[in-house]
């Protein structure tokens, strides 16, 4: 891994040369179909959904994803899903419950959308029931934050029985620059607080938050030495009784 | 006539007499701006002109919500590898000001004779932000009820994640959460009530998680600060647009209850949920 000031960190997962959770989609999963829609009020652009087969097997893949470009980025607010995202994705994860499909989450996010019609259509209650239906679902469900991990908008989709971090990734429980705002009124400490946060991978590791740390791939990267990864810890969690899995991914959380 | 019975006072002796009043003598309703006397606020400190609820401690709303309250975990406090000196002065003065040690009251009330597993959030310390010891008290809270087949009531108030706990505080919304959906899944009653100011990461976990979700009038309730809203819209939001009232309108609270009621409403509803209970 190379080494990199949590400053450096926060940059590289933010820039825009990133792999794209697009991109990842595309590689890791053959014959993907994608599925629109939250049933009730709309289809969010900032999370994308669909089943297809990761090596032999049908999974559902929920992902937060960026723009590749303005407009891209316009629709989808840069990554920052509405409620009617978070409602596709839950309304997604329980159907891959009923067709005993495991689940991979996708995650690159700032955060949740913060405006008037994400509060009205209830983004709070959105992102606490992707939590507790996560805390119940019978199936492997398996979380990757790609980039990005930004606040209740990335924990809504990463509580899942394992939880891997790409090198170039951060996890917080808010922005550096929020922190550094917050703590000391002053924005421009943003490399300061992003110290303080322990955002990056490797403490995020040994403080046992997360599981991994996965590789960094680029665009255009092979991806199926990630595929067989994935692949094989599915498998693993698949072996298990659903009883087991359920309390292993209780007990998971509940050391915190 | 009447200016030679009273005396003008001088402008000295005006100003020594101001200063024997003693400040907060009057209160303002920040809802129906009526004044009125802080006594008349009475023990449950709700505004004598149109009923608003004022911040108020969690030991005290233990006291005017519960007939009788036995506390738990009453000795759990910050985990000790937090030693920021900024943070643990914070911590000290929310002890100092709410005579609990985190930010949340946890225990067995009793209601009508009705046990109860409550917990209360003290928006006087630390903004009853959620700390790790915050999110362990309530878990072990849903957990002794789970055990125990009772009911959870949670009063929130909260403005958050606590960010000096960072990625800690952030995982407390996942280890509630999982509390809430065991004492679910056992077919219990959970019932929320929202009090001012309910925010951030407590919003966005178990305070949306009841069966049945009440909240205090006029109380704030919402996921993003207005600041944050203010920043990315570029413009200011509606005044009341995270407002109980306006959450209500969105269908996502199932009542607005006076601090009057409370008691009563709450009575209620654990006796209409007590026949499950006993079956389960």
């Amino acid at each position: 891994m190379v080494k990199k000031t949590a400053y450096e960190r926060v940059q590289a997962a933010r820039s825009t040369k990133k792999i794209s959770t697009d991109e990842l989609i595309h590689g890791l999963i053959d014959n993907f179909f994608e599925l629109h829609g939250d049933r009730s009020d709309g289809d969010d652009q900032a999370i994308i959904g669909g089943v297809g087969l990761l090596n032999d097997e049908p999974v559902t893949v929920v992902g937060i994803r960026k723009g590749a470009n303005t407009d891209e980025n316009i629709k989808r607010h840069f990554g920052s899903p509405e409620p009617e995202g978070y409602r596709k994705a839950l309304r997604l994860m329980k159907q891959a419950e009923k067709f005993h499909r495991p689940i991979l989450a996708l995650v690159n996010t700032p955060g949740a959308w913060p405006d008037v019609e994400a509060e009205y259509h209830g983004i709070g209650s959105a992102i606490a029931q992707c939590l507790q239906v996560g805390m119940q679902l019978k199936v492997p469900y398996i979380s990757v934050i790609v980039g990005e991990g930004g606040s209740g908008g990335a924990i809504a989709l990463a509580c899942g029985d394992k939880v891997f971090m790409f090198e170039d990734s951060i996890y917080s429980v808010l922005s550096p620059e929020g922190y550094a705002s917050i703590m000391w009124k002053d924005s421009s400490k943003v490399a300061q607080a992003a110290e303080d946060l322990k955002l990056t991978p490797d403490h995020l590791l040994k403080s046992g938050i997360i599981d991994q740390i996965i590789h960094e791939y680029r665009p255009g990267d092979d991806l199926k030495p990630l595929r067989d990864f994935l692949y094989n810890q599915f498998n693993e969690l698949k072996n298990l009784p659903v009883d087991e899995l359920l309390r292993q991914r209780k007990e998971r959380y509940r050391k915190f | 006539m009447l200016q030679s019975r009273f005396k003008m006072p001088s402008r000295e002796e005006l100003k020594k007499r101001m200063d024997n009043i003693p400040d907060n003598i009057m209160k303002e309703c920040p809802v129906c701006h009526a004044t009125f006397f802080s006594m008349r606020a009475g023990k449950q400190r709700i505004c004598p002109n149109c009923g608003f609820g004022f911040r108020i401690t969690a030991k005290r709303r233990a006291k005017i919500t519960f007939d009788a309250f036995d506390e738990l975990d009453a000795n759990l406090t910050v985990p000790k590898q937090y030693q920021d000196e900024k943070y643990l002065a914070k911590v000290a003065k929310g002890k100092k000001v709410t005579g609990i040690k985190e930010s949340v009251l946890t225990g067995i009330g009793t209601l009508a004779d009705m046990k109860v597993a409550a917990g209360i959030m003290d928006p006087f310390f630390i903004m009853g932000s959620l700390g790790s010891a915050t999110g362990e008290k309530i878990t072990r809270l849903f957990e002794k009820a789970t055990s125990e087949r009772l009911p959870v009531v949670m009063f929130t108030a909260s403005g958050g994640a606590r960010m000096q706990e960072g990625i800690h505080s952030l995982m407390q919304m996942a280890k509630v959460s999982q509390a809430v959906e065991a004492h679910s899944k056992a077919g219990l009653l959970y019932v929320v009530v929202l009090c001012d100011p309910t925010t951030g990461g407590v919003t966005a976990s178990f305070a949306m998680q009841g069966d049945i979700i009440l909240a205090e009038s006029h109380a704030l309730i919402g996921f993003a600060g207005r600041r944050v809203i203010e920043q990315t819209i570029m413009k200011k939001p509606p005044k009341n647009f995270q407002r109980a009232e306006t959450v209500l309108e969105h269908g996502f609270v199932d009542a607005i209850v006076q601090r009057n009621d409370l008691k009563q409403v709450l009575t209620n509803l654990l006796s209409l949920h007590k026949k499950e209970d006993a079956n389960g």
